[in-house]
């Protein structure tokens, strides 16, 4: 059996050594403990005695070469002269013991490694997040669903008025992440109310939304519950303004008349006013990007202070009324559709909402509110804003009146009220009232001569 | 791989405190050089090897064995105008001066209203990985970082040795210059010609990263970057924050990196229990709660009086880049 | 002045100093008698919360200041040296509003009374750490070494009760392989605060150690204060000339208990004190120079109320000094306006 012997180290500090002398030579015999080279580095010269008794057999260094410590510099023949075999290596082993580890193997580790002694995190005790039921409203159960949550992942969904009990963790144990909180910032506070939504109803009781009963408590369900929350959220967090414009549409009138048949023929679907309004609204909102911008109070980390996102996609979201529920998908890319586009995309996202098709994604994104409240009757609103966005507009009734025209006659015209609410922590008058006159004058200058 | 140009070289840290020292012994004839075996022996890392020669047995003085008063002498002389630079020969003989340094050195300043001052230096090489055992082998930082009026130091490559080094030579108060043995000759670097400075107090971002905040100082940024480099591969983004100055700390550079990553994770080899994590991790917790996503973690020696000369004693009280790498992927996952 | 025969003025060993010169030994030994009472006045009228006395240090004192060159030495004193701040120079007005702790006091009323510190005198500034001034007493000495500044050297002061400290061995050492231009002084009042001698030491005469150290060492009376100049002159002289250390011991007796907050009649009796009281130096030299015709007893008595009215005056405008604000706690942290500890 054979030994091969390492450069040893020479000293506390030191990385290399230098092969002065062989005093043995291959073919003679060494004993155990008898030099058989001598070694220098730059603070020490020393003879080597060998670990092994035996013969040499290799010289793997010549004289005056300097080699790494733990390099083989010799390999000697066991063979005990006189003596019994020796036990493993004795030192000095020239094993070098101040290298660190490089190999990456060892440093690579499966995620079963064995946990690293005196450095354990938590087990963290935390729920994934209910998808099948959502979580009953009461203060155990909040508080069930907020151990483990992080204090960064408080503040972000506090910022962001997203319910931390309606995402999905993706960290350790299924924890709720500071990373999951903005992707779900980023895809829209609304996107809690689609997964709530998503999830089936809870169990019915006497008393409910759609038929409720004088003199009982009617249950909320989770979609509800987060309404309430988000109204509350919303007119707590935004300083709400208001304001008022009144448009002639009867130009937009004639216009609709005359292309609705042939659209209803072709698409299988009314044409409203609508798509004409999200069209004027998209066009007022790149004259004035403030209205398409949300407050935040830190900037995103960008800014010392608070700041104003404004936003890069124009997202529509229209509201719509259901008998139990108030939904808001989103139309992307609003600016990219013509009105025709717009049509069929908010047709689509209309005919999902009542048929409770509506996903996720189509409820969040949102960066601009759009809400139809004339065919209600309605004359003048003042709607909650949604979502952390700077306002929200409506259109209400249409309403033949007479009015007095340019030439100081009287006319009959179809006059349409636009309602905005805006976050005054956002936008202050000057901007609220030029986006609401590019609104109007947008809206007259739509007519018959127009392309859907 | 470290490349030397025509403006740099490279050097390990022993070559960067050895021409950094000589540099300051040519160009200020108050700098005086006052330690045990400093003169005749060179320093028994070489360090001083044929200053003796060059500037004689006055300016580099061999001491009695007598530390204490190597620093007290020192101290002296600072208040009367010299510049000397006293070296404990191991860290672990460190404890005899601890009066001269936190009872003396560190008030002359304050106690006399600015009137005597102490611009001092003392260097010591500490840290285990030598198979140094119990009494060449220590880390003194958490001892000393207590104390206001007191600077130091910890730098771990090359480049950082001299700009640091020079930077407390010129300080006006007493500097406590740590160099890490293991370091010594392990550690290569491009290291650039000609005086210069780093500010005393600023921490170093040597790997960039989005997803964990490491700091460390001494030996085991090195293997922390080796960890990093890693987790790099596996896709974790690491950030690593060598913190070259203890004190003062630079808690901006840490608060604006945790305030990034969200997550920290404080790797030293000095004992867990007082240690400078435990400082760092205070601090964080009041400037940057809010801003956390995990529990501020510390990997350090255990709590147990020493290393141990054996080597699986030294290896069991050492945290190997594998465990930091670990360490760190626990953090980065949580 | 009064006429004395020649003879007998010449019976005065005066050591060359001239009847000036011992006027103001005197008069040193005078005010530190009064300025040290002073302090234990204020701090029985509640004024001061601390006071410390140095009665029997007075002509050890007086007589190593006189041999001390202003301008030129440097001495590194402890906290029982306030004979000799006020013999190099220090008025008293800086020792009372060190007592008082104003602002305006060198140290900005950031030490205990009786540490003073200024760089204009001289005087190095210390801590309350037995013998931890030594080593930096070796250091500043050094320094006059290696800048070859001969003529200059460094005095250090210290009680019996420093020598059995560490630092006080490692500076002697130091001190005598460099022949370094300082005088060892020791005022041995033979007790460390409870402590007597036969408890600290088995070598009862300090001045022995010298020899153990390779310098020399003298003992001499320290209630004398010609003697004691006349020690520390030779020293000092040896010092600056380049001739090395000197270890000093000037045996005095120390009168009053270590501090206000110390109660001596626990360790020793009153009939020690009273016995070592006929040996007080004030009276006793004031004596010598009366017999010697340099100064008469109505000389004494003005020299007295001159400096009652000097401790008074320095009391009065001491104590109407400011105290240092709160804001004070934060500066001279460091060179400039940066406050790296905070």
């Amino acid at each position: 059996m054979a030994t091969t012997i390492t450069m040893p180290q020479l000293g506390e500090t030191v990385t290399e050594g230098t092969v002065e002398r062989w005093l043995k030579q291959p073919g003679e015999p060494v004993e155990k403990y008898e030099p058989f080279v001598e070694v220098s580095t730059d603070k020490v010269n020393s003879e080597v005695p060998a670990p092994v008794s035996g013969t040499m057999r290799d010289i793997l260094v010549q004289e005056g070469t300097t080699v790494a410590t733990g390099t083989p510099i010799a390999v000697i023949e066991d063979g005990a002269v006189g003596s019994a075999p020796p036990p493993s290596a004795t030192q000095p082993s020239g094993k070098s013991v101040s290298e660190p580890p490089k190999d990456s193997a060892a440093m690579a580790q499966s995620a079963n490694a064995e946990p690293v002694p005196g450095f354990n995190l938590p087990q963290l005790d935390v729920k994934p997040a209910a998808q099948s039921a959502p979580v009953r409203g009461n203060g155990e159960a909040a508080a069930a669903a907020l151990r483990g949550v992080s204090p960064a992942v408080r503040r972000l969904a506090r910022e962001h008025h997203i319910d931390i009990r309606s995402l999905r963790g993706t960290g350790a144990n299924g924890r709720v992440t500071a990373d999951d909180v903005l992707n779900a910032a980023r895809m829209g506070p609304s996107a809690a109310v689609g997964q709530a939504i998503a999830a089936p109803a809870g169990a019915e009781t006497k008393s409910t939304y759609g038929k409720p009963v004088p003199g009982t408590y009617v249950q909320l369900n989770s979609a509800r519950r987060i309404i309430a929350q988000r109204m509350v959220e919303s007119k707590h967090t935004a300083p709400h303004a208001w304001s008022m414009v009144e448009v002639d549409l009867t130009n937009l009138w004639k216009w609709r008349t005359r292309e609705k048949d042939r659209f209803e023929s072709e698409h299988g679907q009314k044409l409203t006013l609508l798509p004409f309004f999200i069209r004027a609204v998209v066009e007022a909102l790149n004259a004035f990007p403030l209205m398409n911008a949300r407050f935040s109070a830190d900037g995103g980390g960008r800014t010392p202070g608070p700041a104003i996102f404004v936003e890069e996609d124009v997202n529509i979201g229209i509201a719509i009324g259901l008998p139990t529920n108030l939904v808001v998908p989103v139309i992307k890319h609003a600016d990219k559709l013509s009105i025709k586009g717009l049509a069929l995309a908010a047709g689509e996202l209309i005919d999902k909402a009542r048929n409770n098709k509506l996903s996720a994604d189509d409820l969040q994104g949102g960066t601009f509110t759009v809400n139809n409240n004339g065919a209600n009757g309605s004359y003048a609103s003042a709607p909650i804003i949604n979502g952390g966005q700077a306002g929200i507009v409506t259109m209400e009734a249409v309403v033949k009146k007479p009015v007095v025209t340019a030439d100081d006659s009287i006319a009959i015209r179809h006059m349409m009220n636009c309602c905005l609410s805006l976050d005054h922590r956002v936008v202050d008058g000057y901007v609220a009232s030029g986006f609401l006159a590019e609104l109007k004058r947008r809206l007259e200058a739509m007519g018959p001569s127009g392309v859907l | 791989m470290a490349v030397a140009t025509s403006s740099s070289q490279v050097l390990n840290n022993v070559e960067a405190v050895r021409e950094t020292l000589y540099e300051a012994m040519r160009n200020d004839d108050r700098t005086i050089i006052i330690g045990e075996d400093v003169g005749n022996r060179g320093n028994v890392f070489l360090i001083t090897k044929d200053f003796i020669k060059e500037f004689g047995a006055e300016r580099v003085i061999d001491t009695p064995i007598a530390e204490a008063s190597i620093v007290g002498i020192a101290v002296g002389m600072a208040m009367e105008g010299l510049r000397p630079i006293a070296e404990i020969q191991f860290a672990d003989f460190i404890y005899p001066s601890y009066n001269q340094i936190v009872g003396e050195a560190a008030k002359t300043r304050y106690r006399s209203n600015g009137e005597y001052t102490c611009p001092l230096v003392i260097r010591t090489p500490y840290g285990g990985g030598v198979r140094g055992a119990l009494s060449h082998s220590v880390c003194i930082e958490a001892l000393f970082y207590h104390v206001p009026g007191l600077k130091i130091v910890a730098p771990s490559f090359p480049a950082d040795v001299k700009g640091l080094l020079n930077a407390a030579i010129d300080d006006p108060d007493p500097v406590l210059f740590l160099e890490h043995k293991k370091t010594y000759r392990l550690i290569k670097g491009e290291v650039p010609n000609g005086h210069y400075t780093i500010p005393i107090g600023k921490a170093d971002v040597k790997k960039p990263g989005t997803q964990l905040t490491v700091v460390s100082y001494g030996l085991y940024v090195h293997w922390a970057l080796d960890a990093a480099r890693q987790l790099e591969d596996e896709g974790m983004s690491v950030e690593v924050i060598d913190l070259r100055s203890i004190r003062p700390m630079d808690r901006t550079t840490i608060l604006e990196s945790v305030r990034k990553t969200r997550k920290l994770l404080i790797i030293h080899e000095d004992n867990k229990f007082g240690g400078v994590g435990a400082e760092i991790s205070a601090m964080v917790n009041e400037e940057a709660l809010f801003d956390l996503d995990a529990p501020v973690r510390r990997l350090c020696a255990p709590d147990v009086p020493a290393m141990g000369y054996a080597l699986p004693l030294e290896e069991a009280y050492m945290s190997s880049p594998a465990e930091m790498a670990q360490a760190m992927r626990d953090l980065v996952r949580f | 002045m009064a006429k004395v025969e020649p003879t007998f003025r010449a019976a005065l060993d005066r050591h060359g100093l001239s009847d000036d010169q011992l006027k103001a030994i005197y008069r040193t030994m005078l005010a530190q008698r009064q300025l040290d009472n002073r302090g234990f006045q204020l701090n029985r009228q509640g004024k001061v919360p601390f006071a410390l006395g140095s009665e029997g240090h007075e002509a050890l004192q007086a007589g190593a200041a006189m041999a001390f060159e202003r301008g030129k030495d440097i001495l590194a004193p402890y906290y029982r040296d306030l004979g000799l701040a006020i013999g190099i120079g220090l008025t008293p007005y800086e020792i009372m509003l060190s007592i008082f702790a104003r602002v305006a006091d060198h140290n900005g009323g950031r030490q205990f009374p009786n540490h003073y510190s200024s760089k204009a005198a001289g005087l190095m500034s210390f801590s309350s750490i037995l013998a931890a001034h030594i080593p930096h007493a070796v250091g500043a000495a050094y320094a006059l070494k290696y800048r070859k500044e001969i003529g200059r050297a460094v005095l250090v002061t210290f009680g019996d009760g420093t020598t059995s400290e560490g630092e006080w061995h490692e500076s002697m050492n130091f001190a005598a392989v460099h022949r370094l231009p300082i005088v060892f002084l020791c005022e041995n009042n033979l007790w460390a605060i409870s402590t007597p001698l036969s408890l600290q030491m088995g070598q009862p005469d300090i001045y022995k150690r010298a020899e153990g150290y390779g310098m020399p060492g003298e003992q001499f009376d320290g209630f004398d204060p010609l003697v004691t100049y006349a020690a520390v002159k030779r020293a000092m002289d040896r010092a600056r000339s380049g001739g090395g250390p000197t270890l000093l011991e000037g045996v005095c007796y120390r009168f009053l208990a270590h501090s206000t907050d110390d109660n001596d009649m626990t360790y020793r009796t009153r009939d020690e004190v009273t016995e070592h009281r006929k040996d007080d130096p004030v009276p006793r030299f004031e004596r010598v120079l009366i017999e010697a015709g340099i100064i008469t007893a109505e000389d004494a008595e003005a020299m007295k109320k001159d400096v009652l009215s000097e401790t008074n005056g320095a009391t009065d405008r001491a104590e109407a000094m400011p105290y240092p604000e709160s804001s004070e706690l934060y500066t001279h942290l460091h060179e400039g306006a940066w406050q790296p500890w905070l």
